[in-house]
């Protein structure tokens, strides 16, 4: 048998183009002309407020849509209602996977709606990207490698005021009042993160249950061990009882307060705003009642586009420029796909983002991925109770490399 | 049970027309034919509608207990959700805590739940109509955060809740963990659908339906009404809660917030729209409270609340009394 030169020539190109085809066959939820995603949301039930998110990510898909999609490929965002029950997570989660095959899921709503399909998931090797909650257990690397959260963690945060703290008073005695779960528990984890050896030295700590009536025992006892400066981990109703509480006592301790915990309507005012003046929070997105980003060109963009595309939306709720964010992170990810939009590429590219500034989150914070950094948003800018609104004050912080 | 003493077994209530000669064969042929139609999905149904189907038939089987102490007993109950969860927690704790197989944990779980169904229903008694119905709401509302307390997070795992592992097919069954996870509810709900209609056939039954319709009557024929309360009670918290043991394992997860109080007002749906007081109706009612929010949220993203509350106004209003009447009209006209 001889071989001619057109064999040979054809069965090479027909070699090099199979892993070409082999892979467009291999990735589900893409074609050629459409890349499917999925998520879930509470659509119904007393989450139901969140739901501004995915109505902001579908309008943005739209408008990539409109402009030619990603790479010629259309994106099909499918938004199931999981009224924020974990086995509904899970039916539907299982419903995107298995019937609708999307090629990942993405901003998925909810700590323990997330954690019903944690270990689904990550045993199919499905990416579970950028999801909608402030745990700190959805970066671990070696565990659940398919599975990144987004924003900064809570235990981020606690790094944060630690180490503000130890540059303002290296000597402090830090009380760390926090509720006894896993929220509470991340702002231990993060002020140990920082002092390491020195926790036990240096931190008093106090817990109290979600349950409690009070923390006002609480917050004298870390008084009494002669705290200057206090660490709340905690949710609002107790914010403004510890936060009129020392006012009363007349500690004037260093005061940082979760930024779960800081609405000036629910938290401040009950407590009394001359009472809350010195306490510090922080943030990584721009506040858009600020009037200081009035002419900025990042929130411009985003009020253009709530302009054009959510007419209707309430421009004061800070769920849209949570959701642009998120979902500029995204778009990026896909953009880095390039053609190759197999679910161990989209993994790939989401953990290996170079640092990248948003238009909806404040200057110097970035988000930014590597195959062992599962925190996207590392950085917070601290920000003070001046009696009328929150001021942000000092440099832009990064959390601890643990 | 001593339910009915002194009800002279000659004058029992008069047997239903339907039943009576109807003739071994062909009650086998049922049988097959129901067997056949139980295990069809596993080799017709890809695994995610497969895993729909074993979920529905969970929630036809917490439907079925709620049926038993509502439907047939006349007590109102909108706290069947505690003990789905209890059931649920049962099996979840010894399953991650010891390592129990799925079956071992099965009678604790029921047991559990059937003691404090037992327990629930001595309140019960001195209760009636719509304050019972509130109290066992207020246990439905109570048990989420009963098992987020400090005190048992050790075993419960607090708001983070438990994680457990599907049982494998047995070596040999060529069956994915999906389709056994299937083949396992089926074999539990069968049993227990089985039983229960056994039992509302026989003359507890019946006097279970006595107590609901005329309880004076009732008592005067002799029956013990408390102890029949108490037991049907018992009874119906132990068949939920074998559902809720189903669901942790087919889930592989729980967390108090997968049991808010919204649970049981399903499986009321789910028995309503099923059909009061009929065992074959809440096959029906665990049908419709797994999918057709699934069909709302088709219609609209927007409200899905919305539809589901039209769906469920039509329901009631095209078929007053479930499925189950729809069926026996339909029954009643061939029959003429």
């Amino acid at each position: 048998m001889t071989t001619t030169r057109r064999t040979l020539l054809g069965g090479t190109a027909g070699v090099l183009a199979l892993p070409g085809l082999l892979r467009a066959q291999e990735s589900p939820g893409v074609t050629a002309s459409e890349i499917r995603i999925g998520t879930t949301y509470a659509l119904s039930g007393p989450a139901s407020a969140y739901s501004l998110i995915p109505k902001c990510l579908t309008a943005m898909f739209k408008r990539l849509n409109e402009q030619g999609g990603i790479n010629g490929r259309q994106v099909n965002f499918l938004v199931y209602d999981d009224a924020y029950s974990p086995p509904k997570t899970l039916e539907q989660t299982r419903r995107l996977v298995e019937q609708d095959k999307v090629a990942f899921l993405f901003n998925n709503l909810g700590t323990p709606t997330n954690s019903a399909i944690h270990r689904y998931v990550n045993q199919r090797k499905i990416p579970h990207l950028f999801l909608a909650t402030g745990a700190d257990k959805w970066a671990d690397p070696k565990g659940y490698p398919w599975t990144i959260g987004w924003q900064p963690s809570y235990r981020t945060e606690a790094q944060i005021y630690a180490k503000h703290i130890l540059e303002q008073k290296p000597n402090a005695r830090i009380g760390l009042l926090h509720q006894n779960d896993d929220f509470g528990k991340d702002y231990v984890n993060g002020v140990k993160d920082v002092l390491g050896a020195r926790f036990d030295a240096m931190v008093r700590t106090a817990s109290h249950e979600a349950t409690d009536a009070t923390i006002d025992s609480q917050v004298v006892s870390l008084q009494a061990a002669g705290c200057d400066a206090l660490v709340c981990g905690i949710i609002p109703r107790f914010a403004s009882q510890a936060i009129r509480r020392v006012f009363d006592l007349g500690w004037k301790p260093l005061m940082f307060m979760s930024n779960v915990s800081v609405s000036g309507a629910v938290v401040i005012e009950p407590a009394g705003k001359e009472k809350a003046i010195g306490l510090i929070t922080s943030d990584y997105r721009k506040d858009q009642s600020d009037p200081s980003w009035a002419d900025d060109p990042g929130m411009k963009e985003w009020r253009d586009f709530m302009a054009r595309y959510i007419p209707d939306g309430e421009l004061g709720d800070n769920n849209y420029t949570y959701a642009y964010g998120v979902g500029l992170t995204l778009l990026q990810v896909l953009r880095q796909c390039g053609n190759n939009l197999s679910r161990e590429n989209v993994l790939k590219q989401a953990t290996s983002l170079k640092p990248l500034e948003l238009p909806t989150l404040l200057p110097g914070v970035t988000v930014g991925t590597s195959p062992d950094n599962y925190h996207p948003i590392r950085h917070m800018q601290l920000q003070r109770w001046d009696g009328r609104g929150w001021v942000r004050f000092g440099k832009v912080i990064e959390g601890a490399q643990v | 049970m001593s339910a009915s003493k002194g009800l002279p077994a000659d004058i029992a209530i008069p047997e239903s027309t339907a039943r009576v000669g109807t003739p071994a064969w062909q009650r086998a042929v049922w049988v097959v034919l129901g067997i056949a139609v139980a295990a069809a999905p596993i080799f017709v149904l890809e695994s995610f509608h497969l895993f729909q189907l074993t979920m529905a038939v969970i929630m036809a089987l917490a439907v079925l207990g709620l049926n038993i102490v509502t439907g047939y007993n006349g007590q109102i109950s909108l706290g069947h959700g505690a003990f789905f969860a209890v059931g649920a927690y049962c099996t979840a704790i010894f399953m991650s805590h010891y390592d129990w197989s799925f079956w071992a944990t099965l009678p604790i779980s029921a047991a559990v739940c059937a003691a404090l169904g037992f327990a629930i229903g001595f309140p019960a008694l001195r209760l009636a109509g719509h304050y019972l119905a509130l109290t066992t709401f207020s246990l439905a509302v109570a048990v989420p955060q009963i098992l987020k307390h400090k005190s048992i997070e050790d075993w419960t795992g607090g708001v983070q809740g438990l994680f457990l592992v599907k049982p494998d097919a047995p070596a040999g069954l060529p069956l994915s963990a999906d389709q056994w996870m299937y083949v396992v509810t089926v074999i539990v709900a069968g049993a227990c659908f089985l039983l229960v209609s056994n039992l509302i056939r026989s003359r507890i039954g019946r006097a279970l339906m006595a107590t609901r319709d005329h309880p004076t009557a009732a008592e005067a024929m002799g029956m013990d009404i408390g102890s029949l309360k108490t037991r049907a009670f018992a009874v119906s918290a132990m068949i939920t809660g074998i559902a809720g043991s189903l669901s942790a394992v087919a889930i592989e997860f729980v967390a108090p917030d997968s049991f808010s109080f919204g649970v049981s007002i399903s499986l009321f749906v789910g028995m309503v729209v099923g059909g009061v007081a009929s065992v074959l109706g809440s096959l029906f009612g665990g049908l419709f409270v797994l999918f057709v929010p699934n069909i709302a949220e088709a219609i609209s993203k927007a409200a899905p609340g919305v539809i589901y509350g039209v769906i469920l106004i039509a329901f009631l209003f095209l078929l007053p009394d479930g499925f189950a009447g729809l069926l026996r009209r339909v029954a009643a006209r061939l029959r003429r």
